[in-house]
């Protein structure tokens, strides 16, 4: 087969690091001792990143092609394969995955004090899927793995979260699932239209006619839009991030929302450019929209983990106005600005969580003066506060701006607003941060606040630590998705629609609305 | 000696670093918490920028440059590059940030004394000279930004040191998101840059702007863009407002960040990126400085708090250097940055000593609820406090412009350059209007201040016999810049008091714009030259006629400051209230903004959730019951139990036929042949 390289190690890597988690949860089920449980889960989670090592250690950073790549016939009636590789786009997220899930365990060793063994299969079950839809190259498997991601978040929120987590859960499920049947049909036609295969690499180098590439576009984007989540449909995720536990929460805006950008870059960017050069303009306009309106609606929180979740509709309309503006700044921006978002919104989420085990109280009314109460926890909460407006040195930094130059080249006004959100989201954070750590001493909390002590510090300091290495040494990062995003753009440019000239895109319009009439 | 300066230039830049990483660690467990640390990592840091300046006045080469780069991201096509630029700005630079922050350590040591978070508050000291070095040496617009913003966070975490205090903890907030409103511009225009040219480097850029690669509206806009990070940094109107608020800072700070270097920054990037400015967008940083020098120093004439006075006045004298940028002068503006650099802030430590001095005599007093930062509250500390006096005496007449003092020279610069301007381009007479009236301003109220401070009848005699000189950790300093402000420090090698030559205009001298038809530098030296003697008489003129009228007003009492008052009435208030600046963002603009926050929050939540998407939810729940009902009622009871009823009914019927007597099935027979033989008939 063309485009991918067999894996080379003496070991099927990414089968061992998608399906090691689900071992562990099996294993737990045998368990009843719940202090052993623990341990099992992290010992998995550790494990399981400890062997996604090798991975980032031999990978070839020279070719576009499918490394590590597994092939094993499943069902030969209908040409499907159980195939996993991982290419530049791909790799990096496997990493997050692993390191943010060991935190989520090691963050859930007090919090959790109910159903601990079944809150632990759930979150390795979790892994695994999420290892799952990052490594499939094949639309099938992909789909299983995307779809099973669902259950157990929708454990987890529902049984382990807050007051309101029914009315959370049920909307999180029903409006990533209303998504994801779009996805379905979309897959089936493509199924056919692409030659009878269910192969990503197959059906990304097929040609499709331009009406139904158009069709194709919507039906993915409606599941990835959700999971993202796009300005408008996006108000699950305030409700499912705060009602989450932190685990959760951590997991929620660390991964699952980057798999609807992943989704952008492995199906509606190869496979549908013209559909994707035609709404160029479109899906910027959509994007800054979040940017700015996401932010507003965070400055007005006064819920710190829901004003973190609202931030979270901000940050993702720059990694979505990186993806779009097709051009190599942007689109490495917003990859590296998914590992970021992962890691900073992850932390932060971990601190709320943090404070939250002690004081029961999200609300920012209830606290003040956290600088002098719990010093330590504060020194960690600043460096996030600053990682989070992306002050230089640290890693959104980099990533916020290799999105914007990417849009400075796509639509000057565009990219102008853009930076008016940056500015917003210094607003909200300065703002919580003044409430929260300065001032007086907050009465409410006083008495239940203690300073943070050494599991919690051990899990905030491997965030910090790629915070400030992403944003120093963007270029190890930058360096493994380089060629990859090479690759997908000279494809995307085969497609020869002038995307940067707005007049030629109006007079598509007219076109394809007259076609359609 | 040139050959060590990149190496020179990063001890400079990472010592203080190093110091802020041990203090932040290690500092509270050090003996004296560690103070030690940072003052001998400053003290290098000026040792080295004292012989990279002693080596450019041997060498006095007016072409000196240096450059050295390496690649921070190379994907390729994009790469960013960062480095350092060293020449004669950059060393003059080098030595005033290192200068100012060594006398503010020292300063330090006594007027921090006891606070309780020692240790920090020397750590955040050596995180701002840091970022303030890495503003000074960038060679390009990236690593400017990011120390840029360092110097902005420094800044917010100084101001805030005292930050159980609401209106800290609320100015540092201030501070911070007013320079980040500016910094929207600056990132514009960076980026409006590197999409033209492809490059962060500013020689990169310049020569771009030379070739054209970017020209016309698009070079306005960026060089706008740029001035908008400066109007930030540089609190230039209407950007103003976060400095006056900053003085809730612990008073050392002030001076070295709010009065000598880091407001000065702005100012300093727009020498460094002068050469790209076009014509218009010359012309808006003219105006924004000119007014700024003049609106500024019209609030500072009826402050009484002394620090508000001082930032006041700060605020004056950047607007001044602006001014200089915008007319073309740009050497002049940096001069003046210098000159400012040590007069105000020695006037600050001044201030400090005072208030250090009132602070201390009212502990004395349990009195907790007088301002000791009012003026109205001194008068007459010149005999108790002669150290301070004098030397605060002196960097108030550098400040006024008198002859033989450093603010003279560089004054005389910058206003010979504006008036030069307006002699070619009458259009804009304004400006050295708002350069004269902001002189004439600043030169009465800092006798002001100096009046009611240290002369006259002591408003609160309780005290008087508590003031105190304070230490000598707080004189000396004081001293050295006081000595600093004499005009021979900058006219060496020459010794005319009244001749703009020395040192620095040799080893200074302006460059060509790069922006293709501008006038050479060459030209406007040559008419700030004419316009030398005429802008040094005037500027003299309106000094002394400061001076008489505060002297009259505040010393002497010939008018009475009250019947002033009363006859300025309405125009009184509003300078007294700095134009209800604040209060009218807070209406006008902060509100507004919440306000709509909270709409769209509200939009978001309340109504767009709440009504569209959970009405999802309802008209499904509504559907599934109407469904429900017509399933159970209509396909269920009606269709599908209707057909078992009706069968069973006509079940019931025709079970009635099934009687089992053979007559009636005969009949039934009969019946049916009979019917078949009618229709067969037709």
């Amino acid at each position: 087969m063309e485009g991918i390289i067999i894996n080379s190690l003496d070991f099927p890597v990414l089968t061992v690091i998608t399906f090691l988690p689900l071992a562990g949860a099996l294993l737990i089920l045998l368990m009843r001792n719940n202090v052993l449980i623990k341990w099992i889960a992290l010992l998995t989670t550790v494990a399981t990143f400890i062997v996604s090592l090798p991975i980032y250690t031999q990978f070839d950073k020279t070719t576009y092609k499918m490394q590590f790549v597994e092939v094993h016939p499943w069902i030969p009636a209908w040409n499907l394969n159980y195939t996993v590789g991982v290419d530049g786009i791909s790799v990096l997220f496997i990493i997050l995955v692993t390191i943010l899930s060991t935190l989520c365990v090691s963050a859930s060793w007090k919090a959790i004090q109910e159903k601990t063994k079944e809150f632990f299969i759930s979150l390795l079950i979790m892994e695994t899927a999420m290892i799952g839809v990052f490594v499939s190259l094949n639309i099938f498997l992909f789909y299983l793995f995307w779809e099973l991601t669902l259950i157990p978040m929708f454990l987890l929120i529902g049984i382990w979260g807050g007051s309101n987590r029914i009315y959370a859960t049920i909307k999180f499920v029903l409006f990533t699932l209303a998504g994801s049947v779009l996805m379905l049909v979309g897959i089936i036609v493509l199924y056919y239209a692409g030659g009878k295969t269910f192969d990503i690499l197959t059906l990304s180098n097929a040609i499709y006619p331009h009406h139904l590439q158009l069709w194709l576009f919507f039906a993915f984007f409606s599941a990835f839009a959700v999971k993202m989540p796009m300005f408008p449909i996006h108000t699950w995720l305030p409700d499912a991030h705060t009602e989450a536990p932190t685990a959760g929460s951590v997991i929620l805006a660390g991964v699952l929302l980057k798999m609807g950008a992943y989704g952008f870059l492995r199906f509606s960017l190869p496979m549908f450019p013209y559909a994707v050069k035609l709404l160029f303009l479109p899906l910027l306009v959509l994007s800054v929209t979040a940017i700015i309106y996401g932010a507003y609606v965070t400055l007005m929180q006064n819920d710190m983990k829901r004003l973190i979740a609202y931030s979270s509709v901000s940050h993702m309309g720059f990694v979505t106005l990186g993806i779009f503006t097709l051009n190599q700044n942007g689109i490495e921006g917003g990859m590296l600005q998914m590992i970021n978002h992962g890691v900073i919104t992850g932390a932060l989420f971990l601190c709320v969580g943090m404070i939250y085990e002690r004081t029961h109280t999200r609300m920012i009314d209830d606290y003040g003066g956290l600088s002098k109460t719990v010093p330590i926890y504060v020194v960690f909460f600043t460096i996030f506060t600053l990682a989070a407006i992306g002050f230089p040195g640290m890693n959104a930094f980099i990533g916020e701006f290799l999105i914007i130059s990417g849009a400075f080249k796509a639509n000057m006004v565009i990219a102008a607003f853009s930076i008016l959100g940056v500015v917003l989201g210094v607003t909200y954070m300065v703002w919580l941060y003044y409430r929260i750590v300065l001032n007086e001493i907050n009465p409410t909390t006083k008495s239940q606040l203690s300073d943070l002590d050494f599991r919690e510090i051990t899990t905030l300091i491997p965030l910090v630590i790629l915070v400030f290495f992403i944003g120093l040494q963007p270029g190890v990062l930058l360096s493994y998705m380089h060629v990859s995003v090479d690759h997908l753009l000279e494809h995307v440019s085969a497609e020869n629609l002038e995307v940067y000239d707005s007049i030629t895109l109006f007079g598509r319009y007219l076109k394809e609305i007259i076609g359609w009439v | 000696m040139e050959q060590y300066f990149i190496q020179f230039s990063l001890l400079i830049l990472f010592l203080p670093l190093a110091a802020f990483v041990v203090q932040i660690f290690l500092g509270k467990r050090l003996p004296r918490q560690g103070d030690w640390v940072s003052i001998s990592a400053i003290g290098i840091t000026l040792i080295l920028s004292l012989i990279m300046f002693a080596t450019m006045l041997s060498s006095y080469d007016s072409g000196f440059s240096k450059e050295a780069s390496f690649t921070w991201i190379d994907m390729g096509s994009f790469s960013i590059q960062l480095g350092f630029l060293i020449d004669n700005i950059t060393i003059i630079m080098l030595v005033v940030v290192a200068l100012i922050s060594t006398c503010t350590h020292i300063f330090s040591l006594e007027y921090m004394a006891g606070d309780i978070r020692y240790s920090r508050y020397f750590a955040y000291l050596g995180l701002f000279t840091f970022s303030m070095n890495g503003i000074v040496l960038a060679n390009n617009l990236i690593s400017m930004y990011m120390s840029w913003e360092l110097v902005g966070v420094s800044s917010y975490l100084l101001i805030g040191h005292w930050f159980e205090k609401d209106t800290a903890a609320n100015a540092g907030k201030k501070a911070f998101l007013t320079n980040r409103v500016g910094d929207i511009g600056f990132f514009i225009g960076i980026m409006l840059l590197y999409t033209a040219v492809g490059s962060f480097m500013f020689s990169d850029i310049f020569e771009g702007v030379a070739v054209g690669k970017i020209s016309g509206t698009m070079l306005t806009l960026a060089g706008v863009g740029l001035f908008l990070g400066a109007m930030g940094k540089s609190s230039q109107f209407p950007l103003h407002i976060w400095l006056p608020d900053a003085m809730e800072g612990p008073t050392p700070v002030s001076a070295l960040m709010h009065a000598a270097t880091m407001v000065a920054a702005g100012v300093y990037m727009s020498v460094r990126v002068f050469p790209l400015f076009s014509p218009d967008a010359l012309l808006v940083v003219a105006y924004v400085g000119g007014f700024t020098a003049l609106f500024a120093a019209s609030i500072a004439v009826t402050q009484t708090d002394i620090k508000k006075v001082l930032a006041y006045s700060t605020v004056s004298q950047l607007g001044y250097m602006i001014l200089a940028v915008g007319t073309g002068v740009y050497t002049a503006a940096f001069f003046h940055l210098l000159t400012h650099a040590m007069f105000k802030a020695n006037l600050f430590y001044g201030s400090g000593s005072v208030i250090h001095a009132m602070h201390h005599a009212l502990h004395k007093k349990h009195d907790h609820n007088t301002d000791p930062q009012d003026m109205r509250n001194m008068g007459g500390f010149k005999e108790k406090m002669p150290v301070t006096y004098w030397t605060m005496l002196v960097s108030t007449l550098a400040i006024a412009g008198v002859p033989l003092f450093s603010g003279f020279l560089s004054k005389d610069a910058i206003l010979a350059g504006t008036l030069a301007f307006a002699q070619h381009h009458p259009a804009h007479l304004l400006l050295p209007v708002f350069g004269f009236g902001a002189a004439a301003l600043t030169a009465f109220y800092m006798f002001r201040l100096m009046f009611l401070t240290f002369h006259g009848a002591p408003q609160m005699p309780e005290l008087i016999d508590d003031i105190h000189e304070s230490p000598k950790e707080m004189t000396g300093p004081l001293v050295l810049l006081a000595s600093l402000s004499v005009f021979i420090f900058y006219t060496l090698p020459y010794v005319d008091p009244f001749s703009d030559h020395g040192w620095f205009t040799d080893l200074v001298v302006a460059g060509d714009s790069f922006v293709p038809g501008s006038i050479p530098a060459r030209e406007i030296a040559d008419h700030a030259h004419h316009a030398h003697y005429t802008a040094m008489y005037t500027s003299i003129a309106v000094a002394f006629l400061g001076i008489a009228l505060a002297v009259m007003v505040y010393l002497r009492k010939v008018f009475s400051a009250e019947n002033w008052v009363k006859s300025f009435g309405t125009l009184y208030d509003w300078s007294r209230n700095k134009y209800y600046f604040d209060e009218n963002y807070e209406r006008f603009l902060y509100q507004p903004f919440f306000r709509l926050a909270n709409k769209v929050a509200w939009l978001d939540w309340d109504l767009y959730d709440k009504y569209f998407i959970n009405g999802f939810g309802r008209f499904t729940d509504w559907l599934s019951r109407v469904t429900g009902r017509f399933d159970f009622e209509g396909i269920d009871q009606g269709l599908v139990d209707g057909t078992g009823r009706i069968v069973n009914y006509l079940g019931g019927t025709f079970r009635k036929l099934q009687t089992g007597r053979l007559q009636n099935y005969l009949l039934y027979v009969t019946a049916g042949l009979i019917i078949l033989t009618i229709i067969q008939a037709f």
